[in-house]
């Protein structure tokens, strides 16, 4: 960082000392994930726009739809930087950037100019989501080499937490501000503000491990020995010239899109299923079923994530993919017979769509090393992006095109649920196409050392207290 | 300062650091699960 007033940002100010305990990067990676996971909280505020701008649904959609394209975006080409940068620097661009989005955004209610709410919150704050999502990734799994995928699942977790906390919290101001523009243009306000002080805690709160810094009594050697990891580097720009990246690439793919169209759909789905049986599904009752959906999803990142660093990545994505096929195939061929086992399948697939989100930064870390494993993360979430739109577009258009042909209840989701079963299955053998990365691949050791010595403030070497 | 100390130092900031996101995270659970019961009461 060459600006002298922002030094406070550079890697090298935020080496940890040995005392430093590894269980303050988790808060600080969540002040940053609990604050962007918000993004999925956007619905609250479509009707209020839709009303006091005379908006369509469409348009009132378009911030969010924006700042997810430029999560995508900036993830992809940002990681790089964000590698180099550090995680107290990405955080604070985070930060300052989904903060602005509210603060333009409150400025386009105030004046009632609808282009700078997308522009706010869709672009500059979408920037805020991308960098934000992937700042803790590298550091926390440098912190946690021991429990890779407990570490990032927290991170991940906040994520899908996030919009549980705002949900309620922005309902709850627009009830108090009032549901005029000036009422909307307080409530982006004191987001603007709340999420700022939030947020700066963890850039406060980060850092990063000293080079030689291992958790007590743990050694490189201990996690090589299993299948698939590597105690090697691949860079970023390598990567993508794996096979293994892209087989990640549709494995990721494949599971969120299975994933979010049952979760995209899920009150009209479990109406329609049970609309023709004795105990028909009421809209209080749906609402509920989408609150618990949401929970599965959430606690499934930090479940299965946490499980992955027993039974081994490869294995948990067999369960996430073969498992998640049989609950699909399962949920088709019993129709309406059963509503608790309807629940309870679509409980399970939530819980592994959480769970492949969670668990792919420790598969790319057990492939490619840590050296640039955000990046390399970054990168991958351009799989996320054609996911949010493949999901809902084959749901959505299997059941309108089943509703035109006549069809009503499980009818109009049978053929979505065969389409899903396909998709797993082409996940699953991408999965099992998984192999070591070729070692010409392999960045040189002394390469990785001389772009990752960073000079600490303090006497930083040494073991930790693995606390 | 021993180690130990500076050890014991971070008590208070880890009790703050998981405080300052579990307070949030625990207020949208609880709205959350007082969603979920309208599954079964709905």
């Amino acid at each position: 960082m060459s600006t002298a007033g922002l030094h406070f940002l550079d890697k090298s100010r935020i080496v940890a000392p040995p005392t430093w305990s590894r269980w303050l990067i988790p808060p600080a990676a969540l002040s940053v994930h609990l604050a962007i996971g918000q993004a999925y909280a956007w619905s609250v505020f479509k009707p209020p726009l839709e009303s006091s701008l005379d908006l369509s649904g469409t348009a009132s959609a378009l911030p969010f739809q924006i700042a997810i394209v430029m999560l995508g975006l900036s993830a992809a080409f940002g990681g790089t930087t964000v590698e180099r940068k550090g995680p107290r620097w990405a955080m604070f661009v985070s930060m300052t950037c989904f903060s602005s989005g509210f603060l333009l955004a409150s400025l386009g209610m105030f004046l009632e100019q609808y282009w700078l709410v997308v522009f706010g919150y869709g672009f500059v704050g979408g920037i805020g989501l991308g960098i934000g999502y992937i700042s803790p990734v590298s550091t926390l799994i440098k912190w946690f080499p021991d429990r890779p995928g407990m570490a990032t699942g927290i991170a991940i977790m906040g994520f899908g937490g996030g919009a549980l906390i705002a949900s309620p919290w922005s309902a709850q101001m627009l009830e108090s501000f009032g549901t005029d523009t000036g009422g909307v243009a307080q409530t982006f306000l004191v987001h603007g503000v709340v999420y700022a002080v939030f947020m700066s805690f963890g850039v406060l709160l980060v850092r990063v491990p000293a080079p030689d810094w291992r958790p007590a009594g743990w050694t490189p050697a201990d996690v090589a020995a299993r299948p698939l990891v590597t105690t090697a580097n691949v860079s970023a720009n390598s990567a993508i010239r794996t096979p293994q990246f892209w087989c990640l690439w549709v494995v990721l793919c494949m599971n969120v899109t299975a994933g979010i169209g049952i979760l995209e759909k899920a009150a009209p789905m479990i109406t329609s299923f049970f609309a023709d049986t004795s105990t028909p599904v009421a809209a209080s009752a749906a609402a509920g079923f989408v609150a618990l959906l949401s929970l599965c999803n959430m606690l499934g990142r930090i479940t299965w994530s946490s499980t992955s660093d027993i039974i081994g990545r490869k294995n948990i994505y067999r369960v996430y993919l073969g498992f998640g096929a049989l609950l699909y195939l399962t949920i088709a061929l019993s129709k309406d017979a059963s509503k608790p086992l309807f629940i309870v399948c679509a409980m399970l697939i939530l819980s592994f769509y959480g769970g492949g989100f969670a668990t792919i930064p420790a598969y790319l870390k057990d492939l490619f090393g840590t050296f640039q494993v955000g990046a390399i993360h970054g990168r991958l979430l351009t799989a996320w992006s054609l996911a949010g739109v493949l999901g809902p577009l084959i749901i959505n258009g299997v059941a309108d095109a089943q509703e035109e042909a006549g069809k009503t209840g499980p009818a109009l989701y049978t053929l979505s649920m065969y389409i899903m079963i396909c998709l797993l299955a082409i996940g699953f053998i991408a999965n099992e196409l998984v192999r070591p990365v070729n070692s010409k691949y392999h960045e040189p050791p002394e390469s990785v050392r001389e772009q990752e010595t960073v000079q600490p403030t303090t006497s930083a070497a040494g073991k930790g207290d693995g606390q | 300062m021993t180690k130990e100390q500076e050890r014991a130092d971070h008590i208070p900031l880890k009790v703050v650091a998981w405080l300052w996101v579990g307070l949030p995270f625990a207020y949208g659970g609880y709205e959350l699960i007082r969603k979920v019961t309208q599954l079964f009461t709905g």
